[in-house]
């Protein structure tokens, strides 16, 4: 126990704590010095400046005294550093700054598990006041913060998620011990837990009732915790940008010898145009959300009409960044997809070049249709057409994908265990999601399903079977590399066989309702609408899923211990982590290895993967 | 080649069958605007494309998993098929051609949706946290939204506050409402009836209940509303309580502030405040617990200073905060006028 008190984790929570107060004070001070008016009476004791600089100066010290930041102090005085620093056996290594990639990736892994969790129970929160028409339990400030929260918690889950899979597959993927920079990693992981600190703490201070998007002027007018939010948002930023930097370093400089392009697994492909996307828009949404901070902390006036500013240019820049982050979501879900199914359908790949570049399509497509966001905004009404037209571009390539997986399972030999469910569970589910987007893109349609219930479903179909769906498939399937042990399959299915029906009833009830009149951000409804037994079974399929997540945890966290013992070639992969004993070594591959052939070639006789250049080696 | 032929039929099959429910279950509201009519033609194409595109992913999908599923004991692999470079053109270059269909076909019916009527009636809207105020070519300011059946009507709207959006789901267009800026939205309604206008843009902690009633009537229906409300307006502005009363209507007091004293949960009631005694739990430079008469400093004070005293049960920051710049000084003692009244 005393060792958890004194973790980084721990020990950072407490100097966030200090460095917070400690910066509030400062700002205090200076204010004195000044003239200013240092407290506010009523509930927040010191001024909005104060806590924002606190909070910023909160977030500083966490990372500073987890001991990220150390090696590089120590090299800016001249001091040598060991390249790599051997973590302890156990547990302890998780809860403190370590420079190994699979640490943590499980690290990420683990925090984005904890946060999708809370913001899933703040939907069911929400969830639960929607039942019946008329307010139940919650207050109207209280029902737009949670739903506020739901929202920038589970998009910060997914992100922390999407670093865990890429952090821990993509070195042993490519064959390197680690990624490009570890330090810059560890350091990327390490100021994600004060930044969800942060966003968390918006409920202590008046919560926010703006909706994630935080759009001005009426961000402006929120109470405190817009700020904590804004303040959150830039410092997770830091962890997104940094991270997609290191991948890209890491891919193009540390694949195995002979691993060419076009050799790669098809995952890494989706990792380096996530990559390219969270290293060059991410910028956009610190950026947008610091200039409405500066409106409300220096009175600066960038989207204020009033001085001579304006609302829309707010959307665009935040839209800039939200539009390609989606994909920064669903892109290495829909690499988890085409990386696993050639395995389960014991079929290669079908078309892997088009599959690779398709992603990169998405990506670079997705740069350019933000403004479908904004069709009902005011911005000007010719310059929808190009956007609508842009917007349509991206089912071109995601078509790519779907057919290439259709014709994957073709003639396949298919087997389907718990990760394989969870693979189709997230294709249909995408489908859904993709299918229901073309309506939104077209300028006409979109202006009454804007700000819908029907964009809600959209929505939450495209996470879901782009990002959550495959996320689970990848926890399930790499569990054993992680741990030497499997997940229990039985438990696995229930899960899916719960998670996967009572979502689809969710999400089609959710554009039935959007269609026939229900806005979104809304806490109540007419009951003349005649929506209530919609809502009701929304609410009984959202409390269905969240009984199947907790089976799902329940079973995660009892195989860490109790699982069956798998430390072989578990799904009989010709990926080149499973040609090495579970969990992974320290160091990943013993003796490096040469890629010799074809990524995904099954049911070629004779065909391999790699070769270990030692004679002694595992082979194949 | 059995599986091809197989899987086509069902493609067919589902396909239609999907498009076929979808249409049955009639999935938009009434069309109640002339501009919903191309909307919903768009719409069908659209449902039909999906529909279709649903039945070409899905049955090679499941046909897969139950036709080519591993028998017991068969540990062999599949076939080693690694990609069809004239399918993966097929399939990428259909589809391109298709979304430029329908892009093209989506600009068109845009234009239809935007069509300038010249002869279209101006109506004035104001959206505000969190009430809609209508002003007629008249002159009377308004609450409800009375439109002339297949009279084309031009909204100028304009917020006051933050970004609002105006949205009638029998009519379709949304469109939103800015501060400092006028943006437009042109209606053709077609079918009489009642509607409601809702703020479809997160608009603070009222949003929910920021509606106001649309009322689509005959010529004559529609007259005679004009003619009461234009008497009713000269006859108000001459005292200082019907001025006031026009103020609450203008400004969306009522849609927190009852003034029947039933609860809102909102904001406190104006029946019986006047002289009445206020619990506070708080305020600026107000210790929890103090209880005031509500006298006319008092409601002057919370109007133009909502956070100076909060009534205990309710919250800060939802009334807004701009009413002493909005508002003139007459005006303001006009409305205090008014809630002294509402006894």
């Amino acid at each position: 126990m005393k060792k958890f008190f004194t973790s980084a984790l721990m020990r950072g929570l407490f100097w966030q704590l200090i460095g917070w107060i400690v910066g509030a004070l400062f700002v205090t001070g200076v204010r004195v010095l000044m003239g200013l008016n240092p407290f506010v009476t009523g509930q927040y004791f010191f001024t909005e400046p104060a806590w924002v600089f606190g909070g910023l100066v909160g977030a500083i010290s966490y990372v500073a005294s987890t001991g990220a930041m150390t090696d590089w102090f120590k090299w800016a005085k001249g001091e040598e550093v060991p390249e790599h620093r051997e973590d302890p056996p156990g547990w302890e290594k998780y809860l403190n700054v370590s420079l190994d990639h699979k640490v943590i990736g499980v690290q990420y892994t683990v925090t984005a598990l904890f946060l999708l969790c809370v913001g899933g129970l703040f939907a069911l929160i929400f969830r639960t006041e929607l039942a019946h028409s008329g307010l139940q339990f919650l207050t109207l400030q209280e029902y737009n913060t949670f739903m506020s929260l739901h929202g920038i918690v589970m998009i910060v889950g997914i992100l922390l998620g999407v670093a865990g899979l890429m952090n821990y597959l993509v070195p042993m993927l490519i064959g390197a011990q680690d990624m490009a920079f570890p330090r810059l990693n560890a350091f990327s992981y390490w100021v994600a837990p004060p930044a969800a600190v942060l966003l968390l703490s918006t409920l202590l201070f008046g919560g926010f009732d703006t909706g994630w998007t935080g759009y001005p002027p009426l961000s402006e007018r929120a109470p405190l915790g817009m700020q904590m939010f804004f303040l959150g948002v830039a410092v997770a930023g830091w962890a997104s940008i940094l991270g997609g930097l290191n991948l890209l370093a890491s891919v193009l400089r540390m694949r195995a010898k002979g691993m060419t392009p076009f050799r790669m697994p098809i995952f890494v492909w989706a990792a380096i145009a996530t990559s390219l996307i969270s290293t060059t828009a991410t910028q956009l949404i610190g950026l947008s959300f610091q200039m409405v901070m500066f409106q409300r902390l220096f009175g600066m006036g960038f989207f204020d009409s009033e001085k001579g500013g304006n609302p829309i240019l707010f959307q665009h820049l935040f839209w800039f960044y939200s539009h390609p982050a989606v994909y920064v979501f669903v892109l290495p879900g829909l690499g988890i997809i085409s990386e696993l199914m050639p395995v389960f359908a014991r079929k290669p790949l079908f078309g892997y070049r088009f599959v690779a570049m398709s992603s990169l399509g998405i990506a670079l497509v997705g740069f350019l249709v933000w403004a479908h966001h904004m069709f009902v905004s005011g911005m000007n009404p010719y310059l929808r057409i190009p956007f609508m037209f842009s917007t349509l571009l991206v089912a071109v390539p995601t078509g790519v994908k779907f057919f290439s997986w259709v014709s994957t399972l073709w003639k396949g030999k298919i087997e389907a265990p718990t990760p394989m469910l969870f693979v189709i569970g997230g294709v249909v589910v995408f489908l859904l999601g993709g299918l229901s987007g073309p309506p939104n893109a077209t300028v006409a349609t979109d202006l009454h399903l804007q700000n819908t219930y029907w964009i809600v479903g959209h929505f939450h179909d495209t996470m879901f079977g782009g990002y959550i769906f495959p996320f689970f498939a990848a926890i399930y399937y790499w569990f054993p590399k992680v741990t030497g042990r499997r997940m229990n399959e039985a438990l696995g299915k229930i899960h899916f066989w719960l998670m996967m029906p009572s979502f689809l009833t969710l999400t089609l009830l959710m554009m039935r309702v959007g269609l026939l009149g229900m806005r979104r951000r809304v806490a109540d409804y007419d009951p003349a609408l005649g929506f209530d037994n919609y809502h009701l079974i929304m609410t009984i399929a959202a409390y269905l899923i969240a009984i199947s997540i907790l089976i799902f945890l329940y079973n995660l966290i009892v195989s860490v211990t109790h699982g069956e013992v798998a430390t072989g070639n578990v799904w009989n992969s010709r990926s080149p982590e499973w040609q090495v004993p579970s969990p992974m070594p320290v160091h990943n591959y013993d003796q490096p290895f040469e890629v010799i052939g074809e990524p995904y070639d099954y049911g070629l006789p004779g065909s391999v993967y790699i070769k270990f250049e030692d004679k002694k080696s595992k082979g194949h | 080649m059995r599986h091809y032929v197989i899987a086509g039929v069902l493609v067919i099959v589902l396909a239609v069958a999907t498009y076929a429910g979808l249409m049955a279950i009639h999935l938009m509201p009434v069309e109640a605007s002339a501009q919903s009519i191309p909307i919903d033609h768009l719409w069908n194409i659209e449902i039909a494309i999906i529909s279709f595109l649903f039945a070409l992913i899905m049955v090679p999908l499941i046909y897969s998993l139950i036709v080519f599923r591993r028998r017991k004991g068969d540990t062999s692999d599949g076939e080693h098929i690694e990609g069809n470079n004239t399918l993966e053109i097929t399939w990428t270059v259909i589809p391109l051609i298709v979304v430029l269909i329908l892009a093209y076909i989506g600009t068109y019916t845009l234009g239809d949706v935007l069509a300038v009527d010249p002869n279209a009636l101006e109506i004035n809207v104001t959206a505000r946290q969190w009430a809609w105020s209508f002003t007629y070519p008249e002159g009377f300011t308004a609450k409800e939204l009375h439109l002339l059946v297949n009279q084309p009507v031009v909204l100028d709207m304009q917020s006051v506050d933050v970004i609002h959006s105006f949205w009638v789901p029998q009519f379709r267009i949304k469109q939103d409402v800015l501060p400092g800026r006028i943006t437009t939205e042109r209606i053709t309604p077609i079918l009489i009836g009642n509607y409601t206008v809702t703020c479809a843009q997160l608009c603070g902690t009222g949003h929910t209940y920021m509606t106001a009633p649309v009322i689509v009537s005959t010529q004559a229906d529609y007259d005679t509303w004009i003619q009461a409300q234009v008497a009713a307006a000269t006859v108000a502005a001459q005292t200082p309580i019907g001025r006031g009363q026009q103020l609450v209507a203008q400004n969306g007091c009522a849609s927190c502030h009852s003034i029947d004293g039933s609860s809102t949960g909102i904001a406190p009631t104006w029946k019986g405040l006047y002289q009445s005694q206020v619990k506070l739990s708080g305020g600026t430079n107000v210790a929890p617990g103090t209880v005031v008469i509500a006298n006319e400093a008092y409601l002057i004070e919370s109007i133009v200073n909502p956070s100076a005293k909060i009534v205990n049960g309710f919250q800060d920051n939802v009334m807004p905060k701009s009413f002493g710049t909005t508002l003139t000084q007459s005006q303001i003692s006009d409305i205090v006028a008014y809630i002294e009244t509402l006894k």
